[in-house]
Parts: structure tokens; C-alpha cells; sequence
């Protein structure tokens, strides 16, 4: 009894003498292979952000520097005009942005998904400008805004004569120059979206809906949309997450004029950073900007990938 | 072809004590099973139990957790799937869709550099033997589902392996062409003598095929045998009730000296072969296939008759199964196509003890 | 934070766009041909495009009209007389500070940019979502959540990290270089050369693949994640290995995702500005930093006719791709549209 459960112990543990030494070199080539991925992912992703953080409590001004200033450079831009100008222009233009584009791209992709002719055509029409930089996006549109050959020019040389429409000059609607063109260059890509989320939507629905003699709008409002849920989710995230990187599109338009009536974050951080020589002023910001990324990013993948392991 | 005849009987396919986990899930425990050379074994459970993990296991395509894996007396546990000498064939043929038939079945001799000559010449010999000469030019696509699980058998055919491994491959096959290729299986494994490793869950062509059926239940092998010791000496209850469609009777009950008795039920278990020489009282289990319940004429001969009140009919053509209550419990009787019963019938039957299956309530085990 | 798998899948639910675009439309029917509620149809359609056109026909008639012209009309204005100076002028005389070679320069520059950054994003995107699909180790699945997060993070946070790296990389291997050239030539002095990542195009193609990862990878991921295990198994019991299975394999069923990709990162990286103006030196500007410069710039009298040639032009590249590209476009947005 007692020779046969030896000897079945040494069977079982015999298998650990087979093992190959070194696991981590089994099957090497993947690893290899994934070496640019996990170096850009760790590296390049995760210790440049890293060390953003970790330099924005420091005072560096033209080069990087390891003295420690605490909370300074956030004091310093919390009290910086300029900073205050930019949070408070990207506030309101992420918010008119966010409501225009999810109604238009809504919208025009309901419109498109009417059964009408042309649609490819219309759908080009309505993509293109994405396929264009905010660079041309911004310098078209403030030709076309021009004051004196512009809207405002033709709409005066019809006789309408005290017609004021010269938003790249008026600081207070300046923000909305901005928009008009931010809406042309990316409302078409949201409406490829809701596109496809009303084409992903049964179309008994629609039977159903017009056997029980519901009127149309009132489908959409009542039974689409809230089914359309997840990709209007996705729709604000992406929207969300192209309006914090708001950049090009006023550097071409108004080079964040007139005055600093036009400034954003991120030209902020590039002015301080590669400007100003104010190295630590431009980790703070850019660490602002992060953090306000991750505010918005955080509860939306809580409520997306929370409720898919609870379901 | 054949070097490899059973010159010795000995094992073709041998396996230790083999665990694999994902994650924290715990697949295959502690796993062993010796298949000999030039068997055809047939691994059939339920859908999840392990089955195609197992055959990956011994293909090499997943890393065991622990144990160890033996082709032809080579530990091959930590080998390449290339150099153990298997082939493969999949449920969903897994040719490569833009080589040509002719492309597919040489890559692997290609990947193994050999001469070209000879790739040619294997090639063609498989191509005869699966009688898929005029498709060598065609690319997958072009070809009917029967077709292409031909040219999936003959890409392991070419590399001359000495074990085949199938995982459930007639699956995706309409029933009629399954029983053609079912059949020609059988024809290439006496025509090869290779060992062949077969998933299925389908119980006809685990009967069919296989010379020893493992019957596998989460990761465990439940039991191992000839499809003959399967079907008529299930050593546990999962066995007895996984295999036989419609599947067995069971009425709980208890065997007290050698006579089982459940409610008015007596059975006394004369000519029934006990699994071990003594067997103590207790509550048990009876199992009782349908087929083998005696009805009409004969039954009035069987060692045991009973009446059965008729509950429900359904003709199959071939057969009839009639639905009935025996103790208490519900009790299906496989009856001859011809069999003229209704519902509401008293049906006399008989019961032939030393044809059923006898478990320990609660260890199911045979007894 | 949530494992890749369904943080991927999240996104990968977005790639069907292209293929249910072309299911064809789902909402009611309008009733009569010319009814009310067609006609309003169809007019809002007509007048909302309008505004996605106009832009377009804006830059057309301004780039091929005299500047007298320009000044005296509007800019709705069809040409009286088309000229193609502005043009000429555009792509060969522009001024940027000193030079006034026009935006040639910048478009070449771009292009020396574009085709080593798109052959070497797509190359390490796809051997990366390769691995990372049909190779998965311990630890892999993390590396790649990792970067997907990535991905969301403001590029700013990322610049100057970046140029340290960039700087301290090509210090580096210039250290290497001075170490060993001699070793390979006996050459006086021909080991002085230094190799400069920072400010250079080579610094700017590293740049360009580091941030065209994270989406290119998951592309490609996904893309092979729905190629059947079961074929690459049955390549691995034939011998194959690694790059055995993805050249002979994998590669030649990839060709839809490959001009997804393509697509995605020449239309990317022709219009990207950040990072043409951080890692480049004045000479090498792409063409959209070069454009703004020439539009933007506060000297001489604004050529309106000359700045709307030049940023049609710069549209170019991508409006022709677009264009020819269709519902490939479509497809390689929606997938690319996680990159904000
Ligand atoms: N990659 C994996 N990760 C985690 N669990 C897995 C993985 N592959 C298989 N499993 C689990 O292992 C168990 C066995 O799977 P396996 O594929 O071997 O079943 P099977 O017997 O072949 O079933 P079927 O008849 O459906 O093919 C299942 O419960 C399955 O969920
Ligand atoms: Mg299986």
C-alpha cells in the first residue's frame, strides 16, 4: 500500500521535472514582436504622462527641472487670465458644440434613413470636410467669415447696410465663428454613427409602431432614441474627447483672437511649453487637461463596462 | 504505407495525470487515459465537458497545467504541435481559403522542407485515397462542405502522422452526408491502421466508429470502454442516462437480498451480474433501458411482468415509443413500429433484470 | 480598469458602420413622391447641404479669380475671368519667412513624412494585433488596455516626454554610432555624423506610429480576432510558426483591413499640425504647418486668391482619397473615430 502511493507520487510530481526552465522564453517571437506595443503602452504612454504630473509641482522654466514648488504652478494658473479665458471658451464651446453636433448628426441621419434618393450623395456631401484638416477647416472658414468679402460683405452689398456679422473680430461671439466651422468638419462623422445605430434597430419596430398608429416623431423620441442609447454614448465620448484636443481649428481661424477672446487649453499648454520657456506652467495645464479628461472618461466607462459585468 | 503495423500492441498515445486551468477554471483534473496503437477512440460527453481541450492538450495547441503527455513513448508534453506526429482535422474544416486544395495539403510538407518530389508524391496518393483528384486545382470555396472535410482529412493524410485527431469533424455536415463520410472513416481508419483520436457528441457515430469510447463529464473521464461495456454496463448512472436514445429508466428503490423493490415494484435481480462479488443493502437505483422492456407475446415469458396504464404515443416509423409510469416514475418503452397501443391502454410488459443496470443511490456507481 | 476584450469589442461594435450603411434605410417611407412632407424632406437636405458645400465652392472660385476681382466682389462670387496664377503662385512662390519657394516645400516634405510613418505604424500595428489576437501571453491583454487608455489621453500631456525621449534616443545611438563606425570604416571624419531623432523626420515618423497605435492596433486586433482559431491551429499542427502564419496566412486574408488602415493613417497623418510643428524644425514642416504659416502670416499684403489655392491644395491628398475611397473612407473613420 504504502509502495504504491510512493510510487504514485512520484508520477504526479515528475511532470514539474518536464517543465521547461524558463516560461518566458516559450514562445519568445510574440514577445518580441509586441516589444514597440508594450514600449509605447508603458513608456511612452503611461511614463510620459507620469512624468507630466510628476514635473507640473516643479518650477522648471526652459529646461526640466527637479525643484520641488508644490501646488505653485496650479495657484499661478488658476490666477492666470489667459487660463480662465481658455476653461470658460472651451466650457461654452463644448457644450454648444456637444448639443449641435448630436442634434444635427441625429438629425440628418434620420432625415438620410427616410428611404430617400441620393442618399450616397448626400452622405458624401455631409463627410467630407472630415476627411480635411482643422488647418483648411479654419482658414476656409475665416475667408468666408471675412468681414468685408465674407457673409457680412455680400449680406451689406444686397443693401442691407448695418447687417453686422464679423465674428472672428467680436470677441464676444467669437467662440461661435469657432463653432460654425468646428460643426462643418465633424457633424458628418456623427451622423455615420447614428447612421449606423438607426440601421442597427429592428425593423418590426417600425411596423409595430405604425400598426399601433404612433406617429413618427413621437417613435423617434419615445422608442428610437432611447434604444439608440449606447450609440449616442458613444457619440459624446468621441465628441467629448475631440473637443479637450480643440487646437488646430483656432490656431488656423483666429490664432485664439481677437486678443486672447479665443484661447484654449491646449494652446495654452503649447504656448507655455514651447513658447513661454515656462516648462512647469505647461505640465500644470496639461495635467488640468488630463484630469478633465479622466472626469469625463471615468463615469462613462464605469456606467459601460460596469453595467456589462453586472449583465 | 504501413510501416507502423500493431507489431506491438503497445500504447500509441499515452496521459498522465493531466490538469489544465484557465484562469482559475479547472478544465481537465487530473487526467489519465492510454490509448493503444492503431485504436479508434472516441471521446463523447456533453457540450463544455473538455473534450476538444483535451485534444488540443495532446496536440500541443494549449499548455497543460500540470501532467504529462506521451506519443509513441516520447514525453512530447512542452513539443511543438509540428513535432509530435498528429494531424488535425477541425469542425469547420479550417482550409486555408486562399491556397488552392493542392496548397493546402502541401504546407505542412513544405513547412517541414520536404523534397518536392516527394511532396508531389504524397499529394497524390492522399488525393486518391480521399478520391479528391479533380478538385487539386480549386480553391476552397469551390467546394461542397463534404468536399472540403476530404481535403481537411487529406492535409493530415500527407504528413504521414501517426496519430489523427478529429474534433467533432462531420458536424457541420447534413445528416445524410455525415453517414456517407461516417462510413468512409471507418474504411480509412482499416485502410491506415493509425491511431484516431475522435471528439463527437453525436452518440451514433461514437457507436459506430469508435473500438473504445471514453465518455467524459467535466473534465473527468466517467468511463472507458468498448462501445459493447458502454451501452450495456454503464459503471455509473451519468453514463447509463448520457448514452441511449431515448435514454434509460430509473427508479429509485432498494435492494435488499438481491431483490430490488421500489413501491409495488419487485424485482428480483436473478442472472444480474454484480459489479463487485458482495453488495450490501441499501437504497438503489434501477436502470432500465427501453428497448429492453418486453412487450406483446413475449412478454409473458420475461422473469418479471407487470401492466403499465399508457399515457402518451409517438410513432417514429421505425419504432414507437410508448410513455408509461412504473412506480412512480415515468417509464418509456420502446415498442416495434408495427405495435398498435393508445393512451389509455393497459400495456402488460416484462423486465429482464439481468439486462438492466443496478446503482448505488448515492454514489451512482455501478453495483 | 475594464478588461480589453469588452473594452475593444466596445469599439469594434462601431466597425459594422461601413457594412450597416449598406443595409439600406429602416425608417418609414414617405408617402407620396410630392408630398408636403417629401418636399420638406428633400429641401432641408438640399439647403443643409449647401452649407457642407459651400466651403468647397468657396475655395474653387476664390483660388481662380484676381485679387482686383477678389476685392471688388464677394466671395459667393463666380469668377468673371479665370486665372490660374494663384495657383502656380501657391505652389511655387508663397512666402513663409525667408523662403519663398511656395508650399512645394511643405508637400514634400509631407510625403517624406507620410510614407515611412504609414509603412511603419501599419507594420508594428499589425504584427502587434497579430500577436495579440492568435499569440496571447501573460501580461498581454494589460499591455494592450493600457495602450487603448492611451489613446484617450491629451496628446499635451504627452509632447514634451516625448522630445526627451526623442532627444536622449538619438543621443543615444549616436553614442553607439561613434562607439562602433570605426569598426566599419576607416574613413577620416566619417564618424562624426549624428543621428537626430528630435527635430528631424525620422523623429516625426517614430511619432506619428507611437500615437497611430493604439487605434491601428486594435484594428488590426479585432480584425484577427475574427479570423477562426480553428485555421490557425490547423497551421500550427502544419509547422507553421509565428511570422510563418502571419505572412502566409494571415496576410493574404488582410487586405480590406490594410486599406482601412491605410486610409485612416494618410488621411491622419497629411492633416496633422501638433506634431509637424513640435518635432520639426522650420525646413521640414509638412504642409498643413507650412499652409497655416503662409495664410496666417502678418507680413505683405494678404493674397486671399493665392492662401484659398494653397489650402485647396492641401485638402487635396485627402479629398481624393475620400473621394475614390467610398465606403473604405466610411469604414476606416468609424473605426478610427476613437482617436477624437
Ligand atoms: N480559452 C478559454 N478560456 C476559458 N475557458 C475556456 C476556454 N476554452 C474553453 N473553455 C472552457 O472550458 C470548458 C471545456 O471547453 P471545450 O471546448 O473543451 O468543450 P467541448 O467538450 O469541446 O464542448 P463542445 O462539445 O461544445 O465543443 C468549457 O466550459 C469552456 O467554457
Ligand atoms: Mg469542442
Amino acid at each position: 500500500m504504502a509502495v504504491a502511493e510512493e510510487a504514485g507520487h512520484a508520477r504526479r510530481s515528475s511532470p514539474r521535472a518536464d517543465r521547461k526552465p524558463f516560461r518566458l522564453f516559450h514562445n519568445l517571437m510574440p514577445k518580441i514582436a509586441l516589444i514597440p506595443m508594450i514600449a509605447t503602452a508603458l513608456v511612452v504612454f503611461l511614463g510620459g504622462t507620469l512624468w507630466t504630473v510628476v514635473y507640473s509641482f516643479t518650477s522648471s522654466g526652459l529646461l526640466p527641472r527637479r525643484n520641488w514648488v508644490g501646488l505653485d504652478q496650479y495657484e499661478r494658473l488658476w490666477s492666470s487670465a489667459k487660463w480662465i479665458v481658455s476653461i470658460q471658451n472651451l466650457a461654452l464651446y463644448g457644450i454648444f458644440s456637444l448639443v449641435f453636433t448630436l442634434v444635427i448628426g441625429f438629425t440628418l441621419a434620420a432625415l438620410l434613413d427616410r428611404k430617400i434618393r441620393f442618399e450616397d450623395t448626400f452622405r458624401t456631401i455631409f463627410l467630407y470636410p472630415f476627411a480635411l484638416s482643422f488647418i483648411v477647416t479654419g482658414l476656409v472658414w475665416q475667408w468666408i467669415l471675412n468681414p468685408d468679402f465674407g457673409v457680412q460683405g455680400v449680406v451689406r452689398s444686397m443693401g442691407w447696410e448695418s447687417f453686422t456679422f464679423n465674428p472672428l473680430n467680436d470677441p464676444d461671439i467669437v467662440m461661435f465663428g469657432l463653432l460654425i466651422a468646428g460643426l462643418w468638419q465633424g457633424t458628418g462623422l456623427i451622423m455615420c454613427i447614428m447612421l449606423a445605430g438607426l440601421r442597427g434597430i429592428d425593423e418590426d419596430i417600425w411596423k409595430a409602431s405604425r400598426v399601433d398608429g404612433i406617429p413618427t416623431w413621437k417613435t423617434y423620441v419615445r422608442i428610437i432614441i432611447p434604444m439608440m442609447r449606447p450609440v449616442f454614448v458613444t457619440a459624446v465620448v468621441l465628441i467629448a474627447s475631440g473637443i479637450i484636443k480643440l487646437y488646430d481649428l483656432v490656431v488656423a481661424q483666429t490664432s485664439g483672437g481677437p486678443g486672447i477672446s479665443s484661447e484654449v487649453p491646449a494652446k495654452y499648454v503649447m504656448q507655455t511649453m514651447f513658447g513661454g520657456q515656462n516648462l512647469g506652467q505647461g505640465f500644470a495645464a496639461s495635467t488640468m487637461m488630463l484630469l478633465s479628461v479622466v472626469i469625463i472618461l471615468v463615469p462613462w466607462a464605469y456606467l459601460e463596462f460596469g453595467r456589462r459585468k453586472r449583465g | 504505407m504501413n510501416e507502423m503495423t500493431k507489431v506491438d500492441a503497445g500504447h500509441s498515445v499515452e496521459i498522465r495525470h493531466l490538469d489544465l486551468q484557465f484562469g482559475a477554471v479547472e478544465v481537465l483534473k487530473d487526467l489519465n487515459l492510454d490509448i493503444h496503437e492503431g485504436e479508434f477512440l472516441v471521446l463523447l460527453g456533453s457540450s463544455g465537458c473538455g473534450k476538444s481541450t483535451l485534444l488540443n492538450c495532446i496536440a500541443g495547441l494549449l499548455e497543460v497545467t500540470a501532467g504529462q503527455i506521451i506519443i509513441k513513448g516520447k514525453n512530447v508534453t512542452w513539443a511543438e504541435p509540428s513535432e509530435r506526429g498528429i494531424g488535425m482535422v477541425f469542425q469547420s474544416y479550417a482550409l486555408y481559403p486562399q491556397m488552392t486544395v493542392k496548397g493546402n495539403l502541401s504546407f505542412g510538407l513544405k513547412n517541414a522542407r520536404v523534397p518536392k518530389a516527394e511532396i508531389e508524391k504524397r499529394v497524390a496518393r492522399a488525393a486518391e485515397i480521399l478520391q479528391i483528384e479533380p478538385l487539386l486545382d480549386r480553391k476552397p470555396g469551390a467546394l461542397s462542405g463534404g468536399q472540403r472535410q476530404r481535403v481537411a482529412i487529406g492535409r493530415a493524410l500527407v504528413r504521414d502522422v501517426d496519430v489523427f485527431l478529429f474534433d467533432e469533424p462531420l458536424s457541420n455536415l447534413d445528416a445524410k452526408l455525415r453517414a456517407e463520410l461516417r462510413v468512409e472513416l471507418k474504411r480509412l481508419h482499416n485502410q491506415l491502421e493509425n491511431t484516431m483520436i475522435y471528439v463527437t457528441h453525436d452518440q451514433v457515430e461514437a457507436m459506430t466508429l469508435a473500438d473504445r469510447i471514453a465518455i467524459m463529464r467535466g473534465g473527468k473521464i466517467m468511463q472507458l470502454g468498448s462501445p459493447d461495456e458502454i451501452y450495456n454496463r454503464p459503471q455509473n448512472r451519468y453514463v447509463a442516462d448520457f448514452i441511449g436514445s431515448p435514454s434509460m429508466n430509473f427508479i429509485d428503490g432498494r435492494l435488499e437480498g438481491g431483490v430490488f423493490t421500489s413501491g409495488e415494484l419487485r424485482l428480483p435481480m436473478e442472472g444480474y451480474e454484480y459489479a463487485a462479488p458482495q453488495v450490501s443493502d441499501g437504497p438503489a437505483t434501477i436502470g432500465i433501458r427501453p428497448e429492453h422492456v418486453v412487450t406483446g407475446e413475449l412478454a409473458a415469458s420475461a422473469p418479471v411482468q407487470t401492466e403499465v396504464l399508457v399515457e402518451l404515443v409517438e410513432p417514429m416509423g421505425s419504432d414507437t415509443l410508448v410513455y408509461t409510469e412504473l412506480a412512480g416514475e415515468r417509464f418509456r418503452i420502446r415498442m416495434d413500429g408495427q405495435a398498435v397501443v393508445h393512451a389509455g391502454d393497459r400495456l402488460p410488459i416484462g423486465l429482464v433484470p439481468a439486462k438492466a443496470s443496478m446503482f448505488d443511490k448515492s454514489s451512482e456507481v455501478r453495483l | 480598469m475594464a478588461n480589453p476584450a469588452t473594452l475593444a469589442s466596445t469599439f469594434a461594435a462601431k466597425q459594422p458602420v461601413h457594412d450597416r450603411l449598406d443595409d439600406g434605410p429602416h425608417g418609414p417611407r414617405p408617402k407620396r413622391s410630392f408630398s408636403r412632407a417629401n418636399i420638406f424632406l428633400y429641401g432641408t437636405l438640399a439647403l443643409v447641404s449647401i452649407y457642407y458645400l459651400l466651403p468647397l465652392y468657396v475655395m474653387l472660385v476664390t483660388s481662380v479669380k484676381g485679387m482686383p476681382e477678389i476685392r471688388m466682389g464677394n466671395v459667393f462670387a463666380p469668377p468673371m475671368e479665370v486665372t490660374f496664377e494663384p495657383w502656380v503662385k501657391a505652389w511655387a512662390e508663397a512666402c513663409t519667412g525667408v523662403n519663398c519657394d511656395g508650399l512645394s516645400r511643405g508637400f514634400w516634405n509631407s510625403v517624406r513624412i507620410l510614407i515611412p510613418s504609414v509603412l511603419l505604424s501599419i507594420t508594428i500595428a499589425l504584427i502587434s494585433g497579430y500577436a495579440l489576437s492568435k499569440w496571447k501571453f501573460k501580461g498581454s491583454e494589460t499591455f494592450f488596455t493600457i495602450l487603448i487608455i492611451g489613446a484617450f489621453i491629451p496628446y499635451q500631456v504627452m509632447l514634451y516626454p516625448i522630445v526627451i525621449m526623442l532627444r536622449d534616443t538619438g543621443g543615444f545611438l549616436t553614442d553607439i554610432w561613434q562607439a562602433t563606425c570605426g569598426v566599419f570604416t576607416s574613413a577620416e571624419g566619417s564618424c562624426r555624423g549624428r543621428i537626430q531623432l528630435f527635430g528631424s523626420l525620422s523623429g516625426l515618423v517614430i511619432v506619428h506610429s507611437i500615437f497611430g497605435m493604439p487605434i491601428l492596433v486594435l484594428l488590426f486586433r479585432n480584425y484577427f480576432a475574427s479570423i477562426p482559431d480553428e485555421l490557425f491551429k490547423a497551421a500550427r499542427v502544419d509547422g507553421a510558426g509565428f511570422w510563418g502564419i502571419l505572412f502566409r496566412i494571415m496576410l493574404p486574408m488582410s487586405m480590406p483591413i490594410l486599406v482601412v488602415a491605410m486610409i485612416l493613417q494618410v488621411t491622419g497623418i497629411w492633416n496633422d499640425f501638433l506634431f509637424g510643428v513640435v518635432y520639426t524644425r522650420a525646413e521640414q514642416y509638412p504642409m498643413t504647418v507650412q499652409l497655416n504659416n503662409i495664410v496666417n502670416s502678418v507680413q505683405g499684403v494678404k493674397e486671399y486668391n493665392v492662401n484659398m489655392a494653397a489650402t485647396l491644395l492641401t485638402g487635396l491628398v485627402p479629398l481624393t482619397i475620400y473621394f475614390f475611397s467610398g465606403k473604405l473612407f466610411v469604414r476606416g473613420i468609424a473605426a478610427g473615430a476613437v482617436k477624437g
